[in-house]
């Protein structure tokens, strides 16, 4: 193995890797209560977010880096980040005639469906390019059936009692070193409401992309699906390439109330650094839904193919009897990538379940680990979880991980836990080829043979695009 | 098609062939006997491409490629096909999705449009009539909980699907009861033309009484010791592979 096409791939580079030269809207370097002030007053703020702004900023001054997770990485210096940038004269275009032909091209090399193609693909998408939303779709379509689907910014400022009543209500702004800094300097994301009884009739889409040099980002999401409403809502991400580490911590909040459900769905592609681990991302996420209603469902499924480091738990508090907590995983690291990803259930209410799928695959150096808590409290009557955790190895050189912990406090609950650990084999792969497939085809379809539980729980649009992020983050890494 | 010039192969520096010479031509049905390890699997894997096995000297000429030179991909892509002694397992995939992959491959290379879902949906479905085998194999995965018999069946079905100019079977008819034999050895009748060779790498010689080999060879130590026509295969039956070493010993030179 190793030929000449091999080595190609291998030397083949981040394939999004360019930079938009637009200028910027930038903060001054580093954090202090002046730069969230400014924050505040640069989106317009009611007084009520400064405060909570303020008072996160002040817990997270108390809080520590956590340290517990596997991932290892140089210190992050927090006062050299700029903690706003936004592209200049965003007032906020009204339509896409209004956005910087530029960002549209930007757009187009990413084959985001901005323009016409999304009608077609019924899709409607919230473009957010650094900090400032600038484009948002299908937004009279869906405000006919009570649908607030728009930028933070924008419900912050349209939307205020909502964005008060739920804000925190699932990831409160003392939550964890990263959510804390989160919320006091989140500069924008998506709101998305569903009144009840509404069944969204389109997937909803954003694509993040971090572009403003040693910008962190950090984006704040917020969906609330209202009694017996439904929900999809996709989230894809890929980023230019950069020398120096960026940091994201983004939070994201689900609320599903009574009969609703809410189906969360990441295809995340961020740049992973060179192959010796430069320059990737830094990905400290918070993900968490609250079941707040009887028979509420909350899924989370992602396909984890980017980042130099992915530290992310979507989890799911059952709070509502008989509620629904499904977490569908694939982790793929390469190089020197790190994973450090799981999920937490936590069992509240009687008769809730919970599903868990984790996928890691380790090749190269990369190293994968899934890290799980099953909580069952004391009500929880006959709470059920299955967890079920593959790792697949690809070489001699890369690590899998399993880190899972069940806390059972009621004597009815049922908790099973399966793990599997394989690696690709020099037979299977021969056998492939010998059937007519590249080695990177064969690797292909190994990888996607091994995902497939997670796959059927994607979106069709989604699956293909996820399929071909696994082969693409493969490429080189047999041989 | 095939020409094996003194082909000298080792596995971890010891020898296992030690200078194979065979000709194979388009129409031809070749059997190659032998006892257990006499190198006939050996063979069979190194003209599959496998890697682990070390050509130390010969060479070995498919149609006009310079075989050993060639991926194991290339070489299926070039008609070659190697029904697998022990198939592998490729849990999740479905049996439809690898060949409908694999005949694209093939197809692509030699200059041809792929098959969409549909097209090719009924082409399969064409071969599985013709192999008297059951539709809902083309959606469980690769060989995944496969009984012994369903791989070996599995097999000739990629076979037939990927219709190759050469193929190896290797013991693809050990471990088979007596229908599966007979559907195992239609599937090689249905392939078998004037362009295309076959050579059945086997232990018994009950498969050569649904396939009739135009030649027998039989293979020790690493050596073919003596070549034939069925009656060869009969004999050999009767009288034991022991008796073929004692013949070898007093017909083949030493070097």
């Amino acid at each position: 193995m190793g030929n000449d096409d091999l080595r190609k791939q291998l030397a083949e580079q981040y394939r999004w890797g360019f930079v938009t030269d637009i200028e910027q809207d930038t903060a001054p370097l580093g954090l202090s209560e002046d730069i969230v002030r400014l924050i505040s007053a640069k989106k317009g703020e009611p007084e009520f977010m400064l405060e909570w702004r303020l008072r996160a900023y002040r817990h997270w001054l108390t809080l520590k880096e956590p340290g517990w997770s596997t991932v290892r990485h140089a210190p992050i210096d927090y006062q050299g980040i700029h903690y706003y940038a936004a592209p200049r004269g965003s007032a906020g275009p009204k339509s896409l005639a209004e956005v910087d032909p530029q960002l549209l091209a930007t757009y187009e090399k990413l084959g985001i469906p901005l323009a016409e193609r999304e009608a077609l693909a019924g899709v409607a998408v919230d473009a957010v390019f650094d900090s400032v939303s600038v484009a948002t779709t299908f937004k009279d379509k869906l405000e006919k059936l009570g649908i607030v689907f728009c930028s933070f910014s924008e419900a912050v400022h349209k939307h205020p009692d909502l964005v008060r009543q739920y804000l925190g209500s699932v990831v409160p702004h003392t939550d964890n070193f990263f959510a804390s800094l989160n919320s006091a300097v989140f500069s924008d994301g998506s709101f998305v409401y569903v009144p009840k009884g509404v069944r969204c009739p389109m997937e909803l889409s954003t694509y993040f992309r971090i572009n403003a040099r040693n910008s962190g980002q950090f984006e704040r999401t917020l969906i609330v699906a209202d009694e017996g409403a439904y929900v999809s809502y996709l989230e894809g991400c890929t980023a230019p390439m950069r020398d120096e580490n960026q940091l994201h911590a983004a939070v994201v909040e689900l609320v599903a109330l009574k009969d609703a459900r809410i189906k969360y769905s990441t295809v995340q592609n961020w740049y992973p650094g060179d192959a010796e681990g430069r320059g990737g991302i830094y990905n400290f996420v918070t993900k968490r839904g609250e079941c707040r209603g009887e028979r509420a469902h909350i899924s989370w499924t992602q396909v984890e193919t980017g980042s130099a480091i992915t530290w992310k738990y979507p989890s799911c508090v059952l709070t509502g009897d008989g509620s629904v907590g499904e977490f569908y995983s694939v982790a793929l690291t390469n190089n020197r990538q790190q994973a450090d990803t799981g999920t937490k259930m936590i069992h509240v209410g009687r008769d809730t379940r919970s599903t868990i799928v984790s996928k890691g695959i380790s090749a190269g150096r990369g190293s994968n680990a899934y890290r799980g808590l099953v909580k069952v409290l004391k009500g929880a009557d006959n709470a059920r979880n299955h967890s079920q955790c593959d790792s697949l190895l690809m070489g001699p050189d890369c690590a899998a991980h399993t880190f899972p912990t069940i806390e059972v406090k009621n004597p009815s609950a049922r908790v099973e836990h399966e793990a599997s650990t394989s690696r690709i084999g020099e037979d299977q792969l021969f056998y492939l080829r010998s059937r007519g497939l590249s080695e990177e085809d064969a690797v292909g379809l190994i990888v996607n043979g091994f995902c497939k539980e997670v796959f059927n729980e994607l979106p069709m649009e989604f699956a293909v695009e996820a399929q071909k992020l696994l082969a693409v983050s493969l490429e080189g890494a047999v041989g | 098609m095939l020409t094996i010039h003194d082909l000298h192969v080792s596995i971890q520096g010891r020898p296992i062939l030690q200078g194979i010479d065979l000709a194979v031509k388009p129409g031809e049905v070749h059997a190659i006997m032998g006892p257990n390890g006499s190198g006939k699997s050996t063979l069979a894997q190194v003209l599959a491409g496998r890697s682990g096995y070390e050509v130390t000297r010969g060479e070995v000429t498919y149609l006009d490629h310079d075989l050993l030179a060639l991926a194991p991909e290339e070489r299926a892509r070039a008609g070659l096909f190697l029904a697998f002694q022990y198939p592998l397992e490729i849990p999740g995939v479905a049996n439809v999705q690898l060949l409908r992959t694999a005949l694209n491959a093939v197809r692509r290379a030699r200059g041809q449009e792929e098959m969409d879902a549909f097209d090719f949906l009924e082409y399969v479905k064409d071969k599985l009539a013709l192999l008297e085998m059951d539709d809902a194999l083309l959606y469980r995965a690769v060989n995944e909980g496969f009984s012994g018999g369903e791989k070996k069946r599995n097999e000739i079905l990629q076979m037939a699907v990927l219709e190759p100019r050469l193929a190896i079977l290797d013991e693809t008819d050990s471990g088979l009861d007596i229908d599966a034999l007979r559907v195992v050895a239609h599937g090689v009748n249905v392939l078998k033309g004037a362009d295309q060779a076959i050579v059945l790498v086997t232990h018994y010689q009950r498969l050569l009484d649904h396939v009739v080999p135009d030649y027998v060879h039989v293979l020790s130590e690493g050596r073919i010791v003596c070549s034939g026509d069925r009656d060869l295969a009969l004999e050999l039956e009767e009288k034991g592979y022991a008796w073929l070493n004692d013949e070898a010993a007093h017909t083949e030179p030493h070097p």
